[in-house]
């Protein structure tokens, strides 16, 4: 008797039954009761089964390729830590983007864990929500492995032990902390624009670029697998992002005056965020891969240009920022090294000032602005430190109301003024670094205003660590942040003299000769 | 008018609100054309304090300009936010017209940074 063998499914089956089919219509509820969140925005769907799912990916497929690419990833770790890896990178400065990055980049991994598993829940359709919660799982998966490769270094360097407790205090880490808060306490639809579109397809391979080119070029191996292994990740993560972005716009003409208003809006909330990866570029890779200019040329005035030139045919217009961000790609990095580098006793990892040949560097890549504004402050901090003064400037900063960046940028088109801008909201001012987040405060005060600002904080009190006596006649509030923050003692000031500029040197020599 | 949307009501208290400072408003002080100081400073004082004691702080801060030992104190320009204004030392934050959350812009003809680059 002959055996009847079923047909093997085909891949549009098989996705089919294992996403779409899985899903159902509630009957004892109302749908828009199970689902409240996908109309309250203003977006209007008519038919979820219009959205395409581009990878046609299914969950046992997911598994497969995720753990296949997990157990490559954890060889070569492995490989990278028994050999001493750490002593191999270009030199000590480096491990300060180890420690910039952990704090700023796996906690926010995290949240866009926890933002995609909320969008697995709240989407009504099939498709976007089977995709949202593999997102999720990708998040959660970069957020761990990111944290197991810089985990190594942690045993040799200072200042990497307390990033979880630091994020969501430290002055620096508040900027992505705010944009990832407002990104998770909107709704879906703007949640998608914030993190699968504008962070996702528009300036995460300016991330990408300095972290993964860079730590390739400094001779980490270990964080540079890590980010080959995401971004595989990440070119589905840009696909749903574009995809929902579409779908909004074919699914009804009402939903183009909304997405514009949240794809201006993200767009300059991720600029700002990358201000701090511009002097990463710039500054503290000590072999570099191209300027920030050159990246924010190439990928977001070139690419994302591109991007928006095919989204025009929806009526989606280039961000209302753009042209402002192209002024500024010649002075953030710059703008936000002096800024860090002045509080040698607020961050924990280390700054300096870029060695001669460093500067001829900058002056070539930035030949309008680098000798004309940076470069004799730059010369200036040097000579005081090379004469026992090195700069330390004591003070609490003024931070912007929206994207909590210190407020440290220039007044469009003159570079040696300050930009502020202020609202007043119910007979209380509120000031923002630049128009465009003063636009968006005016938006939506009423998030604004529950903005958490470190300075702010510690000096109302609330930023003392156990044990401060808050009743005591010669309590100040705020003396007491170093603490609060868990810093580790060793790993701030500068560079020169710090315990892993010498250790790294003995541990080198000892690998290197007899 | 606001373009915020939600699912239930959404009222919450500004972080900075005055009353949380327990008696003190907050102040900041920008040195204009002195961007070595990146951005500028702030301060929790109670509005009777005379404002001297902002030319203190404004002093152990931005001394360490060389350009901090050349002003000239008679040609100082001085704003509230956009408003210019002309401070009293001997009188207090609030006799000055500063109120809680004001930028006090700082200005000093003549000196415009290191090497005259606004740094």
């Amino acid at each position: 008797m002959d055996m009847k063998v079923a047909k093997k499914l085909g891949l549009k089956e098989r996705y089919a039954l294992m996403t779409r089919d899985l899903a159902w219509d509630t009957t004892y509820q109302k749908m828009e009761d199970v689902f409240p969140q996908t109309t309250y925005e203003g977006i209007k769907i008519h038919d979820w089964d219009k959205w395409e799912d581009p990878f046609r990916l299914t969950m046992d497929a997911y598994w497969k390729y995720q753990s296949e690419k997990e157990r490559k990833l954890y060889a070569i770790l492995d490989g990278f830590n028994q050999n001493n890896g750490h002593l191999s990178v270009t030199d000590a400065r480096y491990i300060n983007v180890l420690k910039l990055f952990l704090g700023s980049t796996p906690p926010l991994e995290l949240m866009a864990a926890r933002g995609f598993s909320m969008m697995g829940r709240q989407m009504n359709g099939a498709g976007p929500r089977v995709a949202c919660q593999m997102q999720a799982v990708d998040e959660y998966r970069h957020f761990q492995t990111q944290i197991h490769s810089i985990s190594n270094y942690n045993k040799y360097y200072n200042g990497m032990d307390e990033f979880a407790h630091q994020q969501s205090r430290m002055w620096y880490l508040s900027d992505g902390k705010s944009f990832f808060d407002d990104a998770i306490t909107a709704g879906p639809f703007e949640f998608m624009v914030a993190i699968g579109f504008a962070f996702e397809y528009v300036l995460t391979n300016i991330l990408f670029v300095p972290f993964i080119s860079g730590a390739a070029y400094n001779g980490d191996m270990a964080a540079m697998t890590v980010g080959f292994s995401a971004q595989s990740d990440e070119a589905r993560h840009m696909t749903l992002g574009l995809e929902c972005i579409k779908f909004m716009l074919e699914q009804d003409p009402d939903n183009l005056p909304i997405v514009q208003r949240w794809i201006d809006k993200w767009t300059w909330r991720g600029t700002r965020k990358l201000a701090s990866v511009g002097m990463m570029m710039d500054y503290m890779l000590p072999k570099r891969i191209m300027s920030f200019k050159e990246a924010w040329e190439m990928y977001v005035e070139e690419n994302g240009g591109a991007l928006f030139k095919d989204l025009a045919r929806y009526g989606i217009t280039i961000p209302k920022c753009f042209g402002q961000t192209v002024e500024e790609k010649e002075h953030v990095s710059h703008q936000s090294w002096i800024g860090f580098y002045m509080k040698p006793e607020a961050t924990p990892f280390h700054t300096w000032i870029p060695t001669p040949d460093e500067m001829d560097w900058l002056s070539e890549k930035y030949p309008n602005t680098f000798d004309k504004y940076y470069r004799p402050v730059l010369e200036y901090l040097d000579a005081q430190e090379k004469a026992g003064n090195r700069y330390n400037n004591k003070t609490q900063p003024m931070n912007c109301q929206v994207c909590v960046s210190t407020m440290k940028f220039n007044e469009p088109g003159d570079p040696m003024e300050m930009c502020f801008r202020e609202s007043v909201y119910k007979g209380e001012k509120f000031h923002t670094c630049s128009d465009h987040c003063k636009e968006i405060f005016d938006n939506e005060p009423e998030k604004y205003v529950q903005t958490f600002i470190s300075s702010h904080q510690g000096l109302q009190g609330n930023c003392e660590p156990d044990g401060t006596d808050v009743k005591a006649p010669d309590f100040k509030p705020g003396q007491n942040m170093l603490d609060y923050w868990k810093l580790d003692k060793r790993a701030l000031g500068d560079f020169n003299g710090s315990e892993d500029q010498k250790n790294f040197a003995a541990w080198r020599e000892q690998a290197t000769k007899n | 008018m606001t373009m915020l949307k939600t699912l239930a009501p959404y009222e919450f208290k500004s972080s900075d609100a005055l009353e949380n400072y327990k008696g003190k408003q907050l102040l900041y002080v920008n040195w204009e054309r002195h961007r070595m100081f990146s951005r500028p400073f702030v301060l929790a004082l109670p509005p009777e304090t005379p404002f001297s004691a902002v030319l203190e702080e404004m002093a152990a801060c931005f001394s360490y300009h060389p350009d901090w030992q050349h002003i000239d104190w008679d040609k100082a320009i001085w704003q509230n936010g956009n408003t210019p204004f002309t401070p009293d030392r001997n009188k207090t934050l609030a006799e000055n017209g500063i109120g809680h959350k004001d930028l006090i812009r700082f200005r000093t003809p003549g000196l415009d940074g290191i090497a005259g680059t606004g740094y």
